[in-house]
């Protein structure tokens, strides 16, 4: 089938269906879709808050600053002054439209503090900020009857004269591919944290816009910045917000000391978390750490406090660690969380193709640079959602609609049909997929080094070789996700390899990029950001810089 | 450890694996779905380990025809609501420790939706519901300028967290009792949506909305038999929010129904008798002048009757009555 709209957005989540709204609200017929429904989408994960500079004595400067230093000066100083100058109102907007933040005596919004953070400006709903923000959003989407193709799974971007002009998408219920032609395209598909092993995020989360957009020939920017939490959960993963600590939870060792005090004697836990992940993997290497982990120590909140405003995290600790912890410190580890880089995109969510922007964790403007604060993420979604709704529906008023495609969507099925075709070599999707990704965790993680990098790169180059044979386990058409899971691995290979090459092109240490061998930040050479674009026709991508916008902010030296 | 699944599969292309057992062991009277061949595999997990953990493991290492929604595998994102052991649960919060009767576990897609695949269900009804409960906040006016916000109590957000928290996994309606033989009942989590929004002080529409919600479908046609409450995994207890709703819906005025009838006639009696008088309850709810109602619920009479199950016509009141009587004049309100 093929199918037309104005604005095409690519994902659910709060970029997403901010994106949409905003485009609808402008009067452009515009259309989601998303590989599972909305609410389902990994935004609702978020839990600690968001950032803005609202109340008394705090300003957007302040807020900005916090950013570009937590950034480690790898953020476009404009970017970011566009993102915090904006939060106030985007944030209110949200309140109108009916979340329930958290309140003050007054009964004005409450805040709470957060790491890497001069003030306390994180706005939040207990330990669930962003499902309610999700949910809410959701709700304003029925309210304004924008259409939805749920359970729709992107397989290609529909180019065409360097213009992108649509989504080839599977509809998984039915297993037909379709054409979706629009004018203009929004990729807010997420993260790739699949691509690590462990990593809070979840099964969904598999890098499709980074490698869609990719394979489209935009360049991705300073993949290499991949953030670890410094509070997950010991076994699963599962993230323990850092609103823990905000609300005054400690980091102890086996020594049962709050170690925090050696690596950032001012913030203590409240450092960035770049800053702190590094200071609990010391801890645990030089044989201070309980088998692997650090303790996270909420026992003297008391359980007013646990229970109101951490309730979720206290039911996580209790369900998979049998923890409780207004009783017990819970064990944590560093853990694989947020892509800061991603789809190239200037403040507008514009990419250098036309027809395609970008918004949420996938792109990046840069306004997290190095390395991103806790709560300005679903910042970025909202205000980022918002600008690239808008000038996406301004871009789709001035284009004629596309009438080609169906060449293109032959082609794709033709290429499903190929994969399906495969027989069964020994290689199975999963497999390839856990070898990959604690491959990515152990070379590419927290502490990264020359040799180890280009043996990751080796190893991704074998992974691609096998990927080749991975046959997809399910022959039928009906809900196929055995297919879907091996398009999801081409995706999480694509990312994989980009994240190895920024990681090895840049020379030095910077944010959550540490380089054992450049153990220093080295402003003179690398105070710029890396693109990685893949031309048609050829392998490797090319490698480019471009330097970091630097208004009033001078990079410092960063201490917490 | 070893744990055996006992899957519930399904597929409309009909391509099964060769062991697979054809049958539903206890059919539940409402099944409308097609046919399920029962798979048993065996996992080798952790003690601790969670029904998703088992299902991850059997699409990954053993059989990747097995369908299954999930995301987050924390109970966050709400997609693995199924039936597991003839429950609705979330796959990622039930621990196969706890679930294992005999030695194994059953899973399936719940017998009250729409079946696509294997433990895929079509959460249509589900979504439509919450769509008609017009899910969203009706401003009060006037909205605050648009760099402030509303002035309310934490405690009026905080009343409210409670149904914020609803992941809408959908396990509440997979098991309602009302939505197993009405499939026009708004069902538990779109009820307790409703409350998030009437019960807001920033809504203009609760007036409204109580109207609507006191409507055939609506607060009235829960039958309070707790199963929401008690398999909700977010703790959202839609029940409580539904008897909020009524209780409201009744303050504003919204009576003229058999719901509030019902609740009347109940109250009445127990006031009058000290217990139930099952005889003048049915028509009392109907409508004592609602001669075609009352004329449907004949039928029902006659067979009771003839069954013996016809409650007896003259109705006692029980020793002690009076202080029955002044319970009800200590809690006062509408029945003092």
């Amino acid at each position: 089938m093929v199918i037309d709209h104005d604005v095409i957005v690519l994902g659910a989540g709060l970029a997403g269906m901010r994106a949409a709204l905003e485009a609808a609200r402008d009067g452009a017929n515009v259309a989601i879709v998303t590989k599972v429904h909305p609410i389902r989408s990994h935004s609702s994960a978020a839990q600690g808050g968001i950032n803005a500079a609202i109340g008394e004595g705090d300003s957007w400067e302040s807020h900005a600053f916090d950013t570009i230093k937590g950034s480690d000066y790898l953020a476009d100083q404009d970017a970011v002054e566009v993102m915090v100058r904006e939060a106030p109102q985007d944030i209110i907007e949200f309140e109108h439209m009916g979340v329930i933040f958290y309140r003050n005596e007054e009964g004005r919004l409450g805040t709470r503090a957060f790491g890497g953070a001069s003030q306390a400006r994180t706005y939040f709903v207990g330990d669930i900020t962003g499902q309610a923000l999700l949910v809410t959003l959701y709700d304003q989407i029925l309210k304004a009857g924008v259409k939805v193709y749920e359970e729709w799974f992107a397989t290609k971007l529909y180019m065409d004269g360097g213009a992108c002009c649509g989504v080839v998408a599977l509809e998984m219920v039915t297993g037909e591919l379709h054409l979706l032609r629009a004018k203009a395209v929004i990729v807010a598909a997420g993260g790739m944290g699949r691509l690590y092993e462990p990593s809070t995020n979840a099964l969904i989360c598999t890098g499709d816009g980074y490698s869609l957009a990719y394979r489209a020939g935009a360049p991705l920017m300073d993949m290499a910045m991949v953030q670890y939490h410094p509070t997950t959960l010991a076994g699963s993963g599962f993230l323990m917000t850092e609103a823990a600590r905000g609300e005054g939870a400690y980091l102890l060792n086996s020594l049962g000391e709050r170690f925090m005090k050696k690596y950032a004697p001012n913030k203590m836990e409240l450092a960035a978390r770049d800053v702190t992940s590094r200071a609990e993997a010391t801890e645990i290497a030089e044989g201070r750490g309980i088998d692997g982990n650090v303790l996270l120590d909420l026992r003297h909140l008391g359980p007013e406090v646990i229970l109101k405003k951490l309730p979720q995290i206290h039911e996580m600790a209790l369900d998979y660690l049998s923890i409780d912890m207004i009783k017990e410190p819970v064990p944590v580890r560093p853990g694989m969380h947020y892509e800061m880089g991603g789809i190239k995109t200037d403040v507008e969510g514009a990419t250098v193709i036309a027809g395609l922007y970008a918004a949420g964790e996938v792109a990046c403007v840069s306004v997290h640079g190095g390395n991103r604060l806790g709560a300005n993420s679903l910042l970025d979604t909202i205000v980022f959602g918002r600008r690239s709704g808008r000038a996406a529906a301004g871009y789709a008023k001035g284009t004629p609609p596309n009438r080609g495609g169906e060449d293109v969507l032959r082609a794709e099925q033709e290429r499903l049909q190929q994969l399906l075709a495969r027989s069964y070599t020994g290689e199975t999707c999963a497999g390839l997929r856990l070898e990959l990704a604690t491959m990515m965790d152990e070379k590419v993680g927290l502490y990264r080094s020359d040799a180890g990098l280009h043996q990751a790169l080796e190893a991704l180059r074998g992974f691609r070789k096998r990927y080749e044979n991975v046959a997809v386990g399910d022959k039928g058409r009906v809900f196929n996700q055995a297919l879907t899971f091996v398009l999801e691995l081409g995706y999480l290979l694509d990312c994989g390899e980009t994240v190895i090459r920024d990681a090895i092109v840049r020379k030095e240490s910077r944010g959550a990029h540490t380089h054992v061998d450049y153990p220093e930040r080295n402003d003179a050479d690398w105070l710029k950001h890396t693109l990685l674009t893949l031309h048609r026709d050829r392998e490797e991508p090319e490698v480019s810089h471009v330097p970091v916008t630097i208004t009033r902010w001078k990079p410092e030296v960063r201490t917490y | 450890m070893q744990f055996t699944i006992e899957v519930g599969r399904y597929n409309p292309e009909g391509v099964y694996a060769d062991d697979a057992q054809p049958g539903l062991p206890f059919p539940p009277p409402w099944d409308k779905s097609p046919v399920r061949r029962y798979q048993t595999y065996t996992v080798d997990l952790p003690e601790h380990a969670v029904v998703l953990d088992a299902l991850i493991a059997i699409r990954e290492y053993l059989d990747p025809s097995l369908a299954v929604r999930c995301a987050c595998r924390s109970a966050i994102c709400g997609s693995c609501g199924m039936w597991i052991n003839g429950h609705a649960n979330l796959a990622c919060k039930s621990k196969l420790a706890a679930f294992s009767q005999g030695g194994k576990t059953r899973v399936e897609s719940p017998p009250s939706m729409p079946l696509i695949r294997d433990l895929v269900c079509d959460m249509k009804p589900f979504w439509d519901k919450h769509l008609a409960v017009r899910p969203w906040l009706e401003n009060k006016q006037p909205t605050p300028p648009a760099d402030r916000e509303y002035r309310v109590p934490n405690a009026s957000m905080e009343e409210l967290i409670q149904e914020v928290s609803c992941i809408s996994c959908g396990v509440c309606l997979m098991d309602c009792e009302s939505f197993a033989v009405d499939q026009d009942f708004l069902g538990p989590q779109a009820l307790a949506q409703a409350y998030r929004y009437a019960g807001d002080p920033r809504d203009d529409k609760t007036k409204e909305r109580l109207g609507q919600y006191s409507g055939p479908g609506g607060i009235w046609d829960c039958t309070h038999c707790f199963e929401c409450v008690q398999q909700c995994p977010k703790g959202v207890a839609p029940l409580d929010q539904i008897l909020k709703l009524r209780k409201m819906a009744v303050d504003a005025g919204f009576t003229h129904n058999p719901g509030t009838r019902h609740a009347d006639a109940f109250a009445e009696s127990v006031k009058h008798s000290g217990r139930l008088n099952e005889l003048t309850l049915m028509p009392k709810s109907t409508g004592l002048f609602n001669i075609v109602g009352q004329l449907k619920t004949l039928p029902s009479a006659i067979n009771m009757a003839r069954a013996g199950k016809l409650p007896p016509l003259i109705h006692k009141s029980i020793p002690g009555v009076e202080r029955i009587r002044k319970i009800f004049q200590r809690v006062g309100g509408r029945f003092k």
